[in-house]
């Protein structure tokens, strides 16, 4: 290991400063769904994360790029990257469970199947079936059809199994010190994500417009959004790091073997690829 | 010395435990079925393998502060590995627990067989109060605390079954087996009395079963055992088992009464017996939200004396009564109350405490909406 | 006493205070603005430890509210609704803000001293982790002032009492999570990347000393468990306030759903609050026993089964929900196995005091405490695991007892007898023994007082979560009303000893304890602002 060139930062404001800005979006928000105001306070807060996470990543980019880091700062990134990635996966570990724990236990239970089924007692016209296109109870009106995975979602499954691939292509030309065909695939990158992206929010549209499918149209329309939103949400951060990266590889900022914020974007990347699989499997083929 | 007298007051509170738990009041009760009686033994069982293990463990513990006190000249050894002795302490320990396993699988299995019940009782949790419904009988009430707020503020000595008492306490048999569907209207509560063994959550939507086969006649009082709520406290389960022959002819006087009930929702019921009646039901249920005095606790529950907005619109009443809020406290009572019940309750509120409407909602009038 | 006896450093360091690239640049700030832009993981770990001694006493003093309602029968003092705010308060409060907290602190101060690290791994987040928590926790004690009253649904919020039943406030009570939620997890991230990553050159994974494998394996249960945790407040957010049928049969959804969830996340976090107090026992318990720690690889091996096993087990909370009979069958067996890998580690401790040439500093005294009142707490944890006998235990005060045992007597002894421990290193002088003392007694007798009477309420029936009970309760309950006001002033002494030990007292040498071992005492007491600029030559202790 290196000896003594750890790189300690002596001080700093952002930390600080972004734990006010994040409490600052969350009593918007909180304010937003409770009272129904405090949108400006939100929004206030949202821009002041945004901006506290600009001037801290500045700070260490420009750290980076003084040569401060050592490897071992490198590997320690690293670590760091990894298990954030871990904790996201665990995250949609918990939706992923809620949807096969609704769909193999509570469902058919409400409509007298398995260990539980005296509780189709209290609802006795009820038929389980997923997608839940008739919820056991008449004061929530289901959605009159379900997404059909092989439209727009195979699409957008094409397009971010595609981006995946062309990030790795700009990724391998990186390593080679071709910085112009890196910036290229890695602009198609961000194309297929936010051709993913429209897509999705059209899909969106459909839903909402046509199908009656919507987050208050019972457990299906709930799973449904709750696991579709969050992943359109990460791969929208996901698309917005991709996005520096090309405004660094444009300005130079990487070198062959230097240029782990570039690597640790197409972790996050690929993580958010793989979950869109599941989703495809689970949440639409299935 | 001070390590002697903490060896002294280590083992000391052992042994007190294990003596105290004897005593009445102490313990948990063996009950009065075989299920509970098996748990009680189950529960020794454990109790008593963990005081002997606490005792040996403690014991090596005590004797090495106390022998090899640093005060005393101990000087330290340095042996700091053993293979064969953490084989031991794993496999031992490990063994006991298998044999703790064997009898509390038996008992669990047999908890669970709920099949071939003679009676079927569905037991619905509302805040907070107990729905008794006898599956096929016809005949269904509702259980509420009995004891005065008087009692609970201080303003009057506390009686014998302080919290414990209700209005109309669930009758069982003795010796048949009792199937109870629990479920329940708004959050989840959980129906307990430890006499019987018997503690199941009602969830909203689900159903959960258990059963009981009560040995001896007797009144078994037990409490909600889930938070569920600002009056989680005071909604007590009392069970009142009776020997065979007396519940059968229990069962059918009540539903004589209910049929009785029932015929009487075509007759044309006057202003004060439904107001008599109403009276009762409104203190049974209402009571713990809209207060006594009809005056509730804003901003949650809303006041229904001088209620002008509710006076004026006698349809919205019914429709609050029989419907409820959804998402609200404000339960749906078409399911749990008889339409003369909802006739009177609706009569009574609209003409108590000062509430002056003149109204009166006949039950033929609720009964023909719930047939919509 | 031995902390009287000379030192007799065995490990020469020549820790440098000053030099690395870290601190040439600009002045650092001082006053308040030092130590809300510091990075340093001896300041944060200051930090943390304040914040969660604020907490704790806040916490503590709803405690004392509940124990003075239930002082007698009848409502006295606060009504329902207001008392179930403060049991929940209560629970939310210990549990999130003051022992997890306190053990991070502790993480922060002396993991890196122990692996002979610079600082933290990522020290600017450190800053950001600690931040969190007291905007966190202020957003979630405003609840309580806001129309219809903070979180009233038991620390477990369990829906649909959490969502359709729930007050208002219960939005920002989530959102207030989320952000003590977001700090564990970066917090953890750190401290895995510390471990991993900033070891002294030569130490492997298997010479490190306990504390720090306890955490390695604590920060590893928080990243994966607090995501979950953040995943169910995220559904129920939704339930209340965009119409979703997550908990709701009407819908399709299932109020079990969210104990599931939830508990998922629970049992594991019911170790994150007792394996770094396992790591701190087994760094004491060598040192004033003047031997090493017996069967160190056990230990380890022990606790990473512990953590394994808690992803498995958590369906012991909900015995009664009505899961159907494999289920039962299966959380009743994994849970039992639990008491195999505890056992391991109780029985290992006392192997080093055997033989050992043992005295009773404060510390010890704690940590000795720690050892039989835990496993009592242990014991009443297995009972509660025979799924039939459950059913007559759960959501009794027997359940209360338990729990408390292992938390109060559990977690926070040990943290305690880590802060007596460990306050030489940090402030340069011994703790006043004297004061430590009866700090200790009070606390051991306040602390069984209050809560063993609780095993005796529960087997004869009391539910938790009730501000009135039946009169064959009262003495019991009035015992433990008295026990805890005297726990509780005994705390006072606590800080007295801690505030006298920052000012004065007898000084403390690098090596501060004669039977310590561990890289953290070859720096200089007070440990100066850095250390370990250039990594230390680690040569392995016997383990
Ligand atoms: C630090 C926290 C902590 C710890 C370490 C534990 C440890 C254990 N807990 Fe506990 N538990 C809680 C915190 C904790 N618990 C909390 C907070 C709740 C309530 C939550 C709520 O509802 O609000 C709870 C509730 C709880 C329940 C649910 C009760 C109910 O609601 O009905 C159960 C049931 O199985 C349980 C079991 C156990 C077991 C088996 C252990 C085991 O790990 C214990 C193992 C230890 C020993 C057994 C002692 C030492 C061992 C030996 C000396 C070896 C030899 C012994 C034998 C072979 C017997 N706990
Ligand atoms: C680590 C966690 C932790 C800790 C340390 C404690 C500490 C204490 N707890 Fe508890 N407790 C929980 C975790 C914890 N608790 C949890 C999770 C629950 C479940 C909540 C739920 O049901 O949802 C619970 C529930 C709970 C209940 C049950 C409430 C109910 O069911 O309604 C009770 C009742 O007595 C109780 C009491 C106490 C007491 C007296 C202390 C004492 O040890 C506290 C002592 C500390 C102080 C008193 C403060 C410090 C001293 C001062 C401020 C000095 C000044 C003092 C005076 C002026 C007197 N706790
Ligand atoms: C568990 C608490 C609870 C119980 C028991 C209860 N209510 Fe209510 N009630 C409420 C709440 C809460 C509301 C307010 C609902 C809302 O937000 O509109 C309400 C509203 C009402 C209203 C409408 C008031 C208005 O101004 O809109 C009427 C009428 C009413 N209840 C009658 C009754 C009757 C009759 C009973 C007994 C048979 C009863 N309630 C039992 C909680 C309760
Ligand atoms: Cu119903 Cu508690
Ligand atoms: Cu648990």
């Amino acid at each position: 290991m290196s000896g003594g060139s750890y790189y300690v930062p002596e001080s700093s404001k952002w930390p600080a400063l972004g734990s006010l800005a994040v409490g600052t979006m969350m009593v918007g928000l909180g304010a937003l769904l409770v009272h129904g105001r405090g949108a400006l306070v939100m929004t206030l807060g949202l821009v002041a994360v945004l901006s506290v996470m600009y001037l801290w990543f500045r700070d260490v980019v420009h750290e980076s790029r003084r040569g401060l880091y050592d490897a071992q700062m490198d590997r320690s990134f690293r670590w760091g990257m990894g298990w954030f990635i871990f904790s996201e996966v665990m995250f949609f570990a918990a939706f992923f469970g809620s949807l096969f724990y609704v769909r193999t236990f509570a469902v058919p239970w409400l409509d007298g199947e398995g260990a539980k089924g005296v509780a189709a007692l209290l609802w006795p016209d009820f038929t389980a079936s997923w997608p839940l296109l008739n919820p056991p109870s008449a004061d929530i009106s289901g959605p009159h059809e379900a997404v059909s995975p092989w439209q727009l979602p195979l699409v957008n499954t094409l397009f971010l199994v595609s981006s995946s691939i062309t990030l790795t292509i700009s990724h391998e030309a990186l390593k080679e010190g071709y910085r112009l065909t890196a910036r290229n695939w890695l602009i198609g990158t961000l194309v297929l994500g936010i051709s993913f992206l429209v897509v999705q929010g059209f899909e969106y549209y459909e839903a909402y417009a046509h199908y009656g499918l919507t987050l208050q149209a019972g457990i299906y329309g709930s799973t449904f959004f709750l696991l579709t939103g969050f992943h359109g949400l990460h791969v929208t951060i996901g698309a917005i790091t991709l996005a520096v990266m090309l405004g660094r590889i444009i300005k130079g900022h990487f070198t062959r073997d230097d240029h782990f914020a570039f690597e640790a974007a197409a972790w996050y990347w690929h993580f958010v690829d793989v979950v869109w699989i599941g989703l495809f499997l689970f949440v639409y083929v299935f | 010395m001070r390590k002697t007298l903490a060896w002294i007051m280590g083992a000391g509170s052992f042994l007190g435990l294990a003596s105290s738990t004897l005593a009445n009041g102490w313990n948990m009760p063996a009950g009065v079925t075989d299920v509970s009686r098996e748990i009680y033994s189950l529960h020794m069982t454990i109790f008593w393998i963990c005081v002997v293990i606490g005792i040996v463990v403690f014991g090596v513990m005590f004797y090495s502060l106390f022998r090899y006190r640093r005060s005393r000249g101990a000087k330290s050894a340095n042996f700091h590995e053993n293979t064969s002795v953490e084989v031991v302490w794993t496999a031992v320990p490990l063994l006991i627990l298998v044999g703790m396993a064997l009898p509390a699988t038996a008992t669990l299995k047999r908890m669970y067989d709920a099949s071939e019940a003679d009676l079927d009782v569905m037991v619905t949790g509302q805040q907070w109060r107990w729905h008794y419904e006898y599956l096929g009988e016809n005949v269904s009430f509702t259980s509420s605390l009995s004891t005065p707020r008087s009692q609970i503020n201080g303003e009057e000595e506390k009686g014998e079954n302080y919290l414990l008492d209700v209005d109309q306490p669930l009758v069982l048999p003795v010796g048949r087996k009792v199937r109870f569907l629990m479920t329940s209207d708004d959050v989840i509560h959980s129906w307990w009395v430890p006499d019987l063994a018997v503690k199941q959550d009602s969830i909203p939507g689900f159903v959960n079963e258990n059963w009981v086969r009560i040995e001896e006649p007797g009144i078994y009082r037990g409490q909600c055992a889930e938070l569920c709520g600002k009056d989680h406290a005071f909604m007590p389960v009392v069970v009142r088992a009776l020997e065979g022959d007396e519940f059968d002819s229990w069962l059918a006087e009540r539903r004589k009464e209910a049929e009785a009930e029932a015929s009487g929702v075509d007759r044309e019921w006057s202003m004060d017996e439904l107001m008599e009646r109403g009276e009762q039901v409104y203190g049974a249920i209402c009571a713990t939200c809209h207060q006594p005095d009809g005056s509730g606790a804003e901003p949650t529950f809303p006041a229904l004396a001088g209620n002008e907005a509710l006076l004026n619109d006698r349809d919205r009443h019914i429709d609050v009564v029989l419907n409820g809020v959804s998402g609200t406290p404000m339960a749906a009572f078409r399911s749990n109350l008889n339409p003369v019940e909802l006739a009177a309750v609706i009569t009574y509120e609209r003409n108590a405490w000062g509430n002056e409407s003149g109204d009166v909602v006949q039950p033929s009038e609720i009964q023909a909406l719930l047939e919509q | 006493m031995a902390s009287n006896l000379p030192p007799k450093p065995t490990l020469e360091h020549s820790t440098t205070t000053s030099g690395g690239l870290a601190h040439e640049h600009h002045e650092r700030p001082r006053g308040m603005l030092r130590w809300l832009l510091t990075t340093n993981h001896k300041e944060i770990g200051t930090l943390y430890l304040i914040f969660s001694l604020t907490m704790f006493f806040i916490g503590g003093i709803f405690a004392l509210v509940v124990r003075a309602e239930l002082f007698q029968p009848g409502l006295q003092l606060v009504q329902p609704e207001f008392f179930n705010q403060m049991t929940t308060m209560h629970g939310l409060i210990m549990v999130f803000g003051a022992v997890m907290p306190a053990f991070v602190g502790l993480a922060n101060w002396m993991v890196p001293l122990q692996v002979g690290a610079p600082d933290m791994a990522l020290p600017r987040l450190n800053n950001f982790s600690f931040w969190l928590l007291p905007v966190a926790f202020t957003l979630l004690l405003s609840t309580l002032l806001m129309p219809g009253g903070g979180p009233n649904f038991g620390w477990t919020f369990y829906a649909p009492l959490s969502t359709t039943y729930a007050p208002p406030s219960t939005t920002f009570f989530i959102l207030s999570l989320h952000m003590a939620g977001i700090s564990s997890i970066l917090g953890a991230i750190n401290i895995i990347a510390t471990i991993l990553n900033l070891r002294a050159p030569g130490m492997r994974l298997m010479d490190m000393p306990l504390f720090v494998w306890t955490w390695l394996i604590t920060a590893f249960l928080l990243i994966a468990v607090m995501p979950i945790l953040a995943g169910v407040i995220t559904m129920m957010l939704m339930d209340i306030n965009f119409g979703t049928s997550f908990f709701n049969a009407a819908g399709g959804g299932d109020p079990v759903l969210f104990q599931h969830l939830f508990w998922f996340f629970g049992h594991p976090e019911v170790y994150i609050m007792i394996l770094p107090a396992f790591g701190i026992v087994s760094a004491i318990i060598p040192t004033f026993a003047r031997k090493p720690l017996f069967g160190y690889a056990s230990m380890v091996y022990a606790t990473a089964s512990i953590a394994i096993l808690s992803f498995l087990v958590w369906a012991h909370h909900m015995f009664v929900v009505g899961l159907p009979l494999v289920a039962e069958l299966f959380f009743m067996f994994t849970t039992m196995l639990i008491a195999v890998p505890t056992g391991v580690k109780v029985f290992n401790w006392i192997a080093t005091l055997f033989q050992g040439s043992i005295t009773f500093e404060t510390a010890m005294l704690f940590a000795l405490a720690f050892v039989v009142l835990f496993s009592i707490g242990g014991f009443s944890g297995l009972m509660l695991a025979i799924a039939p006998a459950d059913f007559q235990y759960h959501d009794t005060y027997f359940v209360v007892a338990h729990f408390h045992y292992v938390l109060v007597p559990g977690a926070i002894f040990a943290i305690m007898a880590g802060v007596y421990y460990w306050l030489p290193k940090w402030t340069g002088h011994y703790p006043d023994e004297r004061l430590g003392r009866w700090h200790f007694w009070m606390s051991v007798i306040g602390v069984n007082l209050t809560f063993f009477p609780m095993h005796f309420s529960g087997l004869a029936g009391m539910p938790r979560r009730i501000p009135d009970y039946a009169l064959q309760f009262a003495d019991f309950n009035m015992v433990s009303s008295v026990g805890a006001l005297m726990f509780g002033v005994s705390q006072l002494l606590f800080v007295w000893g801690v505030i006298k030990c920052v000012r004065g007292g007898e000084k403390a040498p690098a090596k501060a304890w004669e039977g310590a071992e561990d890289l953290e005492w070859s720096v200089p007491s007070p440990a100066p602002l850095h250390t370990f600029d250039t990594p230390p030559d680690f040569k392995p202790v016997t383990h």
